[in-house]
């Protein structure tokens, strides 16, 4: 098994594959599984983000606190109604990554990836490009493959969870794993798959996670947004042959030392930053105002 | 390598909102439940560090007691779970401490019924991974992710070798093991990681041995 991007892209590149088969491949190596059952796994999880976008771009939906819901369908209405400033494409990622992200803030079901927290940037991204694109359902799966390659390097050399490293390791985990797979189904290199990653990571780079109430909604579901939109933009630099001077592992153990130093007000703790808000303290209040009840 | 497989980065399929707080507390619960082997018709859940104060939020509690259900991550009951119980007749009772532990995501829970209980600890580490670290008392590793065989044995010389000879006997490959023991010259538990699953009758042949107390496999949840 590879244990970083740079031995990632060289498997792929000295034998002439994707990233996503040297993923299936090493899968199978790994945990004893034929192609298809691993293949299957995926569409599985592929069917399920599907239907989570569906879910938050049609429906009402609304969470237990009342703080998220129907972000997702404001942009879309927005868009057909006027021209966005952005682009379509954009705008689709975006707005299908919010929708995935609320509907997991109202206990939906959905796939984490890499957290739930982090929920809507890969399919967001991936139904967005599937739009513009038109992939095929195998290359569909091939687009999580990848980035699930990338996740893995990241967590396996990092963290992928806002307690563990802050919302860099989360969103941001997610954003690079986006960045990476919109590369190869764009018809990209490994390596400009690579790059994007270290792209897409640096923009993320020192992001707390302060989750107001500590609940995975403010500001998660805009972070997932951005995260999106970041994540996009990434894959076009990465695609025009733009190089990041600081190598993908380096900006990985830059994020790893980031999340290490970052104190644990600013780790999922609501302790401090837009949970410490005086507006984020009054949501709290209100949410847990009285005593936790003993069931 | 903390993370093994594709699959712990682009999954689970799970419930919102939460991958630590709720499919990472579903997952605790369940291996509790697998471990207990039974339906219980008592569920005592304790909660530390993070889960203690915002499992409110993140349906922590719904998600610990879906688990002790036998429910999947991904399954829609896990919201209605504390109801489901009552109905089933378990009684479930949560407390929360103040006492920090060594993992911000934490719980600790004890199953019983007439013919007895189990006590277990788990963290949730992020993702929706988790690690048992705790049985009865004894201190472990147990991810859930590999058929287990938990063996609880008197602690004396030769009981490792007397079981990895039934292993080797059924050519049975172990992938990770280790023993644990409260304290010396009275019982030890050994807990070994399986790269494939066994058959009754080898768990049996395991049981027959002499200083054998019990013996218990976990198998992982699809």
């Amino acid at each position: 098994m590879f244990r970083n991007v740079a031995e990632l892209v060289e498997l792929a590149e000295s034998q002439g594959k994707k990233i996503s088969q040297v993923m299936i491949e090493a899968e199978m190596n790994a945990t004893n599984r034929s192609r298809e059952e691993i293949m299957n796994e995926m569409y599985r999880n592929l069917d399920v983000m599907e239907k989570a976008v569906e879910r938050g771009l049609t429906e009402d939906i609304r969470s237990h606190s009342g703080l998220t819901g129907g972000d997702a369908k404001k942009l879309q209405t927005y868009m057909k109604e006027r021209e966005p400033l952005s682009g379509m494409t954009l705008l689709n990622a975006v707005s299908m990554s919010v929708a995935v992200n609320e509907v997991n803030a109202a206990m939906g079901t959905i796939v984490a990836t890499p957290t739930a927290g982090a929920c809507g940037i890969v399919p967001g991204t991936l139904f967005a490009m599937s739009k513009k694109l038109n992939p095929t359902r195998e290359e569909m799966v091939n687009f999580l493959f990848t980035a699930g390659a990338m996740g893995f390097c990241i967590a396996n050399n990092a963290f992928i969870s806002g307690a563990a490293g802050g919302c860099q390791a989360e969103v941001g985990s997610a954003t690079a794993m986006a960045a990476a797979a919109i590369v190869e189904m764009a018809g990209g290199t490994p390596e400009e798959s690579a790059q994007a990653v270290a792209i897409a990571l640096k923009n993320m780079l020192g992001l707390v996670c302060d989750p107001i109430a500590g609940l995975v909604e403010v500001p998660c579901v805009k972070r997932n947004a951005m995260g999106a939109a970041i994540a996009t933009t990434a894959a076009d630099m990465a695609l025009a042959g733009i190089k990041s001077i600081v190598p993908t592992d380096e900006v990985i153990l830059a994020m790893y030392r980031i999340g290490c130093d970052m104190p644990t007000t600013l780790k999922e703790t609501a302790m401090g930053g837009l949970a410490a808000t005086p507006t984020g303290r009054a949501i709290e209040a209100k949410i847990f105002g009285v005593p936790m009840e003993k069931k | 390598m903390k993370y093994k497989s594709v699959f712990d980065i682009i999954g689970p399929v799970m419930v919102g909102p939460s991958s630590s707080h709720t499919a990472g507390a579903a997952r605790i619960g369940r291996v509790a439940r697998s471990i207990f082997g039974r339906q219980p018709e008592k569920a005592e859940i304790t909660f530390y560090g993070s889960f203690a104060k915002t499992y409110k939020g993140h349906g922590t509690d719904v998600a610990t007691v879906a688990g002790i259900l036998d429910f999947d991550t991904s399954d829609l009951r896990l919201k209605d779970s504390i109801t489901i119980a009552k109905d089933l007749g378990i009684d479930v009772s949560l407390t929360t401490a103040e006492e920090l532990t060594e993992h911000p995501n934490t719980s600790r829970i004890r199953l019983s019924d007439e013919k007895g209980s189990t006590e277990v600890v788990g963290i949730s580490i992020g993702g929706g991974k988790m690690e048992i670290t705790e049985v009865d008392g004894y201190s472990l590793k147990v991810t859930g992710s590999a058929p287990t065989l938990m063996v609880l044995h008197d602690d004396r010389f030769g009981m490792i070798a007397g079981v990895s000879n039934v292993l080797t006997k059924y050519q049975i490959n172990i992938g990770h093991m280790e023993v644990s023991r409260k304290e010396r010259g009275k019982h030890a538990l050994m807990v070994i990681e399986l790269d494939s699953t066994i058959e009754d009758k080898v768990l049996h042949e395991i049981e027959q041995m002499p200083h054998i107390v019990s013996v218990s496999l976990l198998v992982p949840n699809p």
